[in-house]
C-alpha cells in the first residue's frame, strides 16, 4: 500500500441545536491509503454520506480534523477548499447530476474548464476520458439519450478528468441493475484506481462488496468495524 | 472564466422553452415601454411643431404661456422695448392662433394661422410649390402639405376659401419638419393680413421672435426681457417647456408613466419567474458545481451572464420590434406620433438591466444558499 491519502482524526459533525441536536458522526477516525478501493458502508442514517462529505471539503465538522495528502483540509479559506475540491477531489455523485443541456464531452469537460483550460482544448481531453471510460461515440448526445450505465461512465469520466488523487462514490450502483453496477464497479477497479489514486465509496450494495480492499462498517455515526474486502492481496 | 460563461450560454439557450419564455417576457417589456415612451415622445416632439418650424432662437412671451397654441397676445410696446435691447440684431412679431375656414365643399374646417412679420417673412417654411413673394400678393396664404393637408380637401395653387368672411387664395405649398399636435391644418400669412382676417382682442402680437447678436447677449437680453414684465426662452428652453407642461400638468405624463410601469412590472414578472423557475430547476446542477469546486463568484457570474445575455437579447428584439412596428405605422398612418429617442432607448435599458438585476438578485440568492452537501443527500 502506498502512503496515506485521508488521515480523519476524531471527527464529530452533528445537526440542529438543543433537543433537536442529532450526531450524524461521533468520534470518527480512520486512514484511507494511495491505491485502495475503501468502502463505507452502514444502513440508512448512520453517517456514510456525511463522513463522505466532512472528508471531501464539502461538510465542516464540529470537531476533528482531516488531512488529506498532509494538508489540513478545514484550516484552509473557503476559496481554498473549493480549489481542494477542484484539483484534489473528484466526485461522482448517486444521481449523476450531469447536466442535459450540454453534449457527454461537455458535461465530462467541465472540471477543465473549471481549471481554467481552453475550452478546445478542454473538449479534446474530455473526448481521451470518454475514451477511457468506453463511451467516446456517444460524446456528442446530450446525458439523457444515454442509459443509466453509460451516465455513470459519464460522472467517472467526469469525475477523473481532473485529475483528482482521492474520488468519491457515492452509492454508485443504487440506480443501476446488479449485472451493470457489478460491471461499472469492475471496470473501476481495474482503469481508474491506480498506486497513486485513492478510492472512496458509500455503498450499501453487498453485490460489489468483492471489489473493495477494505469495508468500513457504519451505525449510529460510529465506526463499528473495519474488514479487509475480497480484493485486499494479502 | 469565458469557458465557464460558454456552459452558463449553453445551459441557458439549450433549454429552449425557458429561454423562449425569457425571451418573450423581456422583449413584450421593452416593446411595450419604447411604444409608450415613443409615443409619448412623438406627441411631445408635436406639441412644439411650431417653436420647431418657426426655428427662432429667442422667444418673448407672456410668462403664463405654457404651449405655442396658448400664445397671450403682448402689447406693441414689448416689440419695440425688445428690440432696444442692446444684443437683439433683430426682433420681428409672430402671430399665431386658430380660425375656422370655410371650404369651397361649405364645409368648415379649423387651421392654425400663423402670420410671419410683414417686412422679413422670418420663420417662413420652405416651400414646395409657388413663389414665397407671392404672400403679398392680395389674400395670399401658404398651406403646408402635412398629414392634415387633406383636411382642407387637398388645395392646389390658387385654391379659393374663405376666413372670416375674407376670402383667401392659396399662393403657396409648403413642407414643415415637424407635424402639429392637434390635427389641424396650417397656413402661413404676413402678420398685418392676419390680425385682418381673425379677430383679436385689444393686443395682437403672439410672440416676439428675436435674433441676438451672439449667445453671450442671450442671457442679457432675457434679464431685460424679464424687467419689462414677460419671459425670453431660447428655442430649447421653449421646447423643454413646453414638454414640462405636457408631462406635468396634463395628465399625459402620469398616464404614460404608469403603462410603462406596468409594462416593466409585467416584464419583471414573466421574466423574473420564468429565470427563477429556470434557476430552481437547475439548483442542483448548480450545487452539483460547487461540489466539484466552483467558487461562490463563479456561480454568481455564471447567473449574472445569463440574465444579461438573455436581458440584452430580448432588449434587441423588443426594440427591433417596436422600430418595425412604428416604421410600418408611419407608413400606412402618417399622423401617428410616436418618435424613438436616444432618451426612450436608455430609459428601456435601464429598465432591462433593472429586471435583470432583479432576477439575478433572486437566482444568485438561491444558489448561493445550496449547500454541495444537499447533492449527496439528494
Amino acid at each position: 500500500m502506498a502512503g496515506t491519502a485521508v488521515e480523519a482524526t476524531n471527527l464529530v459533525k452533528w445537526f440542529g441545536e438543543g433537543d433537536a441536536k442529532t450526531f450524524a458522526v461521533r468520534d470518527v477516525s480512520f486512514d484511507a491509503f494511495f491505491g485502495e478501493m475503501l468502502y463505507i458502508e452502514g444502513p440508512s442514517g448512520s453517517g456514510k454520506t456525511t463522513l463522505l462529505s466532512v472528508i471531501s471539503g464539502i461538510l465542516r465538522p464540529n470537531s476533528g480534523r482531516v488531512l488529506v495528502e498532509d494538508t489540513d483540509i478545514w484550516n484552509l479559506t473557503s476559496d481554498q477548499i473549493a480549489d481542494f475540491r477542484l484539483n484534489k477531489i473528484g466526485f461522482v455523485f448517486q444521481d449523476y447530476h450531469l447536466f442535459p443541456r450540454l453534449t457527454t464531452a461537455e458535461n465530462v469537460a467541465i472540471p477543465l474548464i473549471m481549471k481554467k483550460l481552453d475550452w478546445n482544448e478542454s473538449i479534446s481531453m474530455a473526448m481521451d476520458y470518454l475514451d477511457i471510460v468506453g463511451i467516446r461515440d456517444r460524446a456528442l448526445l446530450p446525458p439523457v439519450k444515454l442509459s443509466g450505465g453509460e451516465q455513470q461512465r459519464v460522472a467517472i469520466a467526469r469525475a477523473i478528468a481532473g485529475r483528482p488523487d482521492i474520488l468519491i462514490f457515492d452509492e454508485p450502483t443504487a440506480s443501476l441493475d446488479g449485472d451493470t453496477g457489478r460491471r461499472i464497479v469492475d471496470f473501476v477497479k481495474k482503469n481508474v484506481l491506480t498506486e497513486n489514486r485513492c478510492i472512496i465509496t458509500v455503498t450499501h450494495d453487498s453485490r460489489i462488496f468483492e471489489y473493495a480492499d477494505r469495508i468500513m462498517r457504519m451505525e449510529d455515526g460510529r465506526i463499528i468495524g473495519v474488514e479487509k474486502g475480497d480484493a485486499r492481496e494479502e | 472564466m469565458k469557458g465557464i460563461l460558454k456552459i452558463a450560454y449553453k445551459l441557458l439557450v439549450n433549454d429552449r422553452a425557458k429561454f423562449a419564455a425569457l425571451l418573450v417576457g423581456i422583449t413584450f417589456a421593452v416593446f411595450l415601454m419604447v411604444m409608450m415612451t415613443s409615443m409619448f415622445a412623438g406627441i411631445l416632439h408635436r406639441s412644439s411643431s411650431t417653436v420647431i418650424n418657426i426655428g427662432a432662437k429667442v422667444w418673448v412671451m407672456d410668462p403664463a404661456v405654457n404651449t405655442p397654441a396658448s400664445s397671450i397676445p403682448m402689447p406693441d410696446y414689448v416689440l419695440d422695448a425688445v428690440r432696444s435691447i442692446n444684443g437683439v440684431k433683430f426682433a420681428v412679431p409672430l402671430y399665431s392662433g386658430v380660425a375656422q375656414v370655410k371650404l369651397r365643399s361649405g364645409v368648415y374646417q379649423a387651421a392654425t394661422v400663423l402670420g410671419l412679420d410683414d417686412a422679413s417673412l422670418y420663420g417662413r417654411p420652405a416651400l414646395l410649390e409657388g413663389n414665397i413673394e407671392n404672400i403679398y400678393a392680395e389674400n395670399g396664404f401658404i398651406v403646408v402639405r402635412d398629414t392634415e393637408y387633406p383636411k382642407l380637401e387637398n388645395p392646389r395653387l390658387g385654391t379659393e376659401f374663405e376666413l372670416n368672411d375674407h376670402r383667401g387664395v392659396v399662393v403657396g405649398i409648403a413642407q414643415v419638419t415637424t407635424g402639429g399636435l392637434f390635427g389641424i391644418p396650417t397656413l402661413y400669412t404676413t402678420y398685418n393680413r392676419a390680425i385682418q382676417y381673425i379677430p383679436n382682442p385689444r393686443y395682437t402680437v403672439s410672440y416676439i421672435l428675436v435674433e441676438p447678436k451672439s449667445s453671450d447677449a442671450v442671457q442679457f437680453i432675457k434679464q431685460q426681457v424679464s424687467a419689462l414684465g414677460y419671459v425670453a426662452f431660447t428655442k430649447d428652453e421653449f421646447i423643454r417647456k413646453i414638454s414640462r407642461f405636457y408631462k406635468y400638468q396634463t395628465g399625459l405624463g402620469i398616464n404614460v408613466l404608469l403603462m410603462t410601469v406596468i409594462s416593466f412590472i409585467v416584464g419583471l414578472s414573466i421574466s423574473g419567474q420564468t429565470f427563477y423557475t429556470f434557476i430552481l430547476e437547475n439548483l442542483d446542477k448548480f450545487g452539483a458545481l460547487k461540489a466539484i469546486g466552483a467558487k461562490g463568484r463563479v456561480l454568481i457570474s455564471m447567473i449574472l451572464f445569463q440574465a444579461t445575455f438573455t436581458a440584452l437579447t430580448g432588449y434587441g428584439l423588443g426594440v427591433g420590434l417596436a422600430s418595425f412596428i412604428i416604421a410600418m405605422a408611419k407608413l400606412r398612418l402618417p399622423s401617428y406620433a410616436a418618435k424613438i429617442t436616444y432618451g426612450n432607448l436608455v430609459l428601456a435599458f435601464i429598465m432591462v438591466l433593472v429586471i435583470a438585476g432583479i432576477s439575478s438578485y433572486i437566482g444568485v440568492r438561491k444558489v448561493l444558499r445550496i449547500e454541495p452537501f444537499d447533492i449527496f443527500r439528494g
